[in-house]
């Protein structure tokens, strides 16, 4: 047998140390180690606590709106004419995304650490937003860092961030995209790294972030596991995901990883093809290194500078991804593809006129590749997509792809 | 290990009764020939120690300054490669002053850590400092580091309680650099009776040299930095003499070499007068 060596579980990571096989770690500078290392302990024993887990699951019945619906997509069914379609309506939870799950378990370790100051990073805003609901919800000042560039074409969560009383720094380094915000939101972490929390919004960052996020995350494929059981009373033959840092991704992923039969993909933005460096698919075309943090898949140039890459998705341009997933690269276990901008396009459009429901850029990645997969699929075969937001964000976007204005 | 030019130089200074200047700038700013100069310029005008910067993309802990100083040397055309190179050639002319590598982790990852050590080791280098390689990763750099013969310098940092010290001193040779503030490069200084205070906390826990940075710009901060600390660093100001004879295109408006020399003169002046009027 060829086989590569499998583990018992795939689920068993990261390790004491932080490490999912040779990724993740702590690479952060000596000023933050204390800090990290506090958090480790404070999640550690609040992820066993049941008055945390109580109060977790009661913000995210009633405020978020949990469980999201596992919705069969007649309409794409019928329209690829091949495996049926379930989309997991993560776009219908509160701020419009997955990223509400996250900052609420965040926010009541802030909360429990005593820390004042909330900080995140953001890339299409989505998680910008849910970082200043949540501080809204609990009465805590949060600065939000967003590249330059995605303050213009997120103009709409930009507001919405303003309205809901948090500060909005743009960050004009590099191309003014996520990887900058996340540079200037460590830099104002090391400075104020007394009283402030930073929220970050991704399954990246040093341990134990890769973790706990992927922990608040997992409500998704834990829910979808038992609603695709109660609606098909079976599992699903193929689950689907878009990637950028990947939180989405690991939290649909993660409740399936032991389930062998199967098979997980995972997308990435292609942008406008791999050739050149106008993508974001660092596991398709990168390679292992360090930056924010941690060690993973990352795009860099042969001196080991971290190139800037491009997707349409605001949320997907960023060249590296979260330890986990180059560990479930590495070890077979998920598939990694990548889709163009215009597939990504193409599937958005097609979605809003078959489905009337306005997918988000990012999670427009993962339909398009189920538009290529689906009918290559028995009628009696299972497609889950994780539809991870709603893309009134995107209009803008897509208007001006499309030519058009309003 | 055995004595490096650093131990030598820390010696030399302690018989002398004055703190060490550090002076730190970026490898291949604005371009390899020019910051070359510079670094040859620094002994003459009293430099003890010189920190070479490595340019990164993605410099987390550093200020404007620094971040703008890597910028410029990587569209110069800087690499790792040059920057081991740059070692080589000051090395040509000037084997005493010790000379610390200064950046992130990830070139030096990808570059190969055993081929950088021995490339390193070989062209002269005597330490280095990798912000981003806390005491938890040092299986990664600073244990072959030492193996090598290259002093692994760790940041101390306010945030270093009595508990943690001992961890982040355990691989640590050459000298402990205290961090003098939380934040990053180039920003305000901190209360300098705080830094003396913290000083004498890490010497309680160790004997190596205690060299103090971030925030030092002036002579004068200089002189009262150096009055408790074995040696000061500046970087932003160094980096910033560099900046201030380059145009809006980058063309130099007047020699960086000469600018970064009357600095450091004067930052020399500073340090060597810190102990004598410490004892007045």
């Amino acid at each position: 047998m060829n086989m590569p060596i499998q583990p018992n579980s795939f689920r068993t990571g990261p390790d004491e140390a932080g490490m999912f096989g040779v990724f993740g770690g702590r690479f952060v500078a000596e000023t933050l180690m204390p800090l990290i290392l506090e958090l480790e302990t404070q999640w550690n024993q609040a992820k066993t606590d049941p008055a945390f887990q109580a109060e977790l699951k009661n913000l995210s019945t009633y405020y978020a709106g949990r469980p999201s619906k596992l919705y069969f997509a007649e309409g794409l069914t019928r329209h690829l004419g091949g495996a049926k379609i379930y989309l997991k309506r993560e776009d219908l939870n509160h701020t419009g995304s997955h990223k509400i799950n996250n900052c609420l378990g965040q926010i009541l370790l802030a909360k429990r650490m005593g820390k004042t100051r909330i900080i995140a990073e953001t890339g299409a805003g989505q998680h910008g937003v849910a970082s200043a609901t949540v501080s809204a919800r609990f009465g805590f000042p949060c600065v939000v860092y967003m590249g330059a560039t995605d303050v213009e074409r997120q103009k709409p969560n930009v507001f919405r961030m303003k309205l809901l009383g948090a500060q909005v720094n743009p960050v004009s380094s590099g191309h003014g995209t996520l990887k900058d915000a996340m540079n200037e939101a460590l830099r104002d972490w090391v400075t104020n790294v007394h009283d402030t929390y930073y929220l970050i919004g991704t399954a990246a960052g040093p341990h134990p972030y890769p973790e706990m996020v992927r922990e608040f995350q997992s409500v998704i494929g834990t829910e979808a596991r038992e609603q695709i059981l109660e609606q098909e009373g079976r599992l699903p033959d193929a689950i689907i995901a878009s990637v950028g840092g990947g939180s989405n991704a690991i939290g649909l992923f993660h409740p399936f990883l032991d389930d062998r039969d199967v098979r997980i993909i995972g997308i990435e933005a292609g942008g406008r093809g791999l050739g050149g460096v106008e993508h974001c698919a660092s596991m398709s075309a990168g390679k292992p290194g360090v930056l924010h943090g941690n060690r993973t898949y990352l795009l860099q140039n042969e001196d080991g500078q971290i190139v800037d890459g491009h997707s349409i998705s605001a949320g997907l341009d960023y060249p590296g991804v979260g330890p986990e997933h180059s560990w479930l690269r590495d070890s077979g276990r998920v598939e990694y593809v990548p889709i163009m901008d215009d597939e990504a396009l193409a599937a958005f459009q097609l979605t809003t006129r078959v489905e009337g429901i306005i997918p988000a850029l990012e999670s427009a990645h993962a339909i398009a590749q189920a538009v290529k997969l689906a009918p290559t699929m028995g009628k009696e075969e299972i497609i889950v997509i994780n539809l991870s937001g709603r893309g009134d964000k995107d209009v803008h976007t897509v208007a001006s792809m499309m030519g058009m204005e309003f | 290990m055995t004595t490096t030019r650093i131990d030598r130089c820390f010696a030399k200074l302690k018989d002398e009764g004055r703190p060490a200047l550090v002076t730190y700038f970026m490898g291949g700013d604005p371009d390899y020939e020019t910051s070359l100069k510079i670094m040859k310029a620094m002994p003459a005008a009293g430099t003890d120690v010189i920190e070479l910067g490595m340019p990164f993309s993605d410099p987390m802990a550093d200020g404007p300054a620094i971040q703008a100083a890597g910028l410029r040397a990587l569209k110069g055309g800087q690499t790792l490669a040059r920057t081991i190179q740059m070692v080589r050639d000051f090395r040509a002319h000037d084997d005493d002053t010790p000379i610390v590598m200064m950046g992130y982790y990830n070139p030096i990852y990808i570059y190969g850590v055993e081929r950088f050590l021995a490339e390193a080791r070989d062209a002269g280098l005597d330490g280095l400092i990798v912000v981003d390689l806390p005491p938890e990763m040092d299986a990664e750099l600073c244990v072959p580091a030492l193996k090598a013969g290259i002093n692994f310098i760790r940041l101390a940092t306010p945030t270093t309680d009595a508990k943690r010290l001992p961890k982040v001193l355990e691989n640590t040779s050459g000298f402990v650099y205290y961090v003098s503030m939380t934040g990053i490069t180039g920003s305000a200084l901190a209360n300098t009776g705080d830094v003396s205070e913290a000083v004498a906390r890490i010497k309680s826990h160790t004997d190596l040299p205690v060299c103090v940075g971030f925030g030092v710009k002036t002579a004068e901060q200089a002189r009262a930095i150096g009055a408790s600390a074995d040696g000061v660093v500046v970087g932003t100001a160094i980096v910033n003499a560099v900046a201030s004879v380059l145009g809006p295109d980058g063309q130099m408006t007047a020699d960086p070499a000469e600018a970064v020399a009357t600095l450091v003169s004067g930052l020399a002046q500073g340090v060597r007068r810190a102990r004598l009027e410490a004892v007045d």
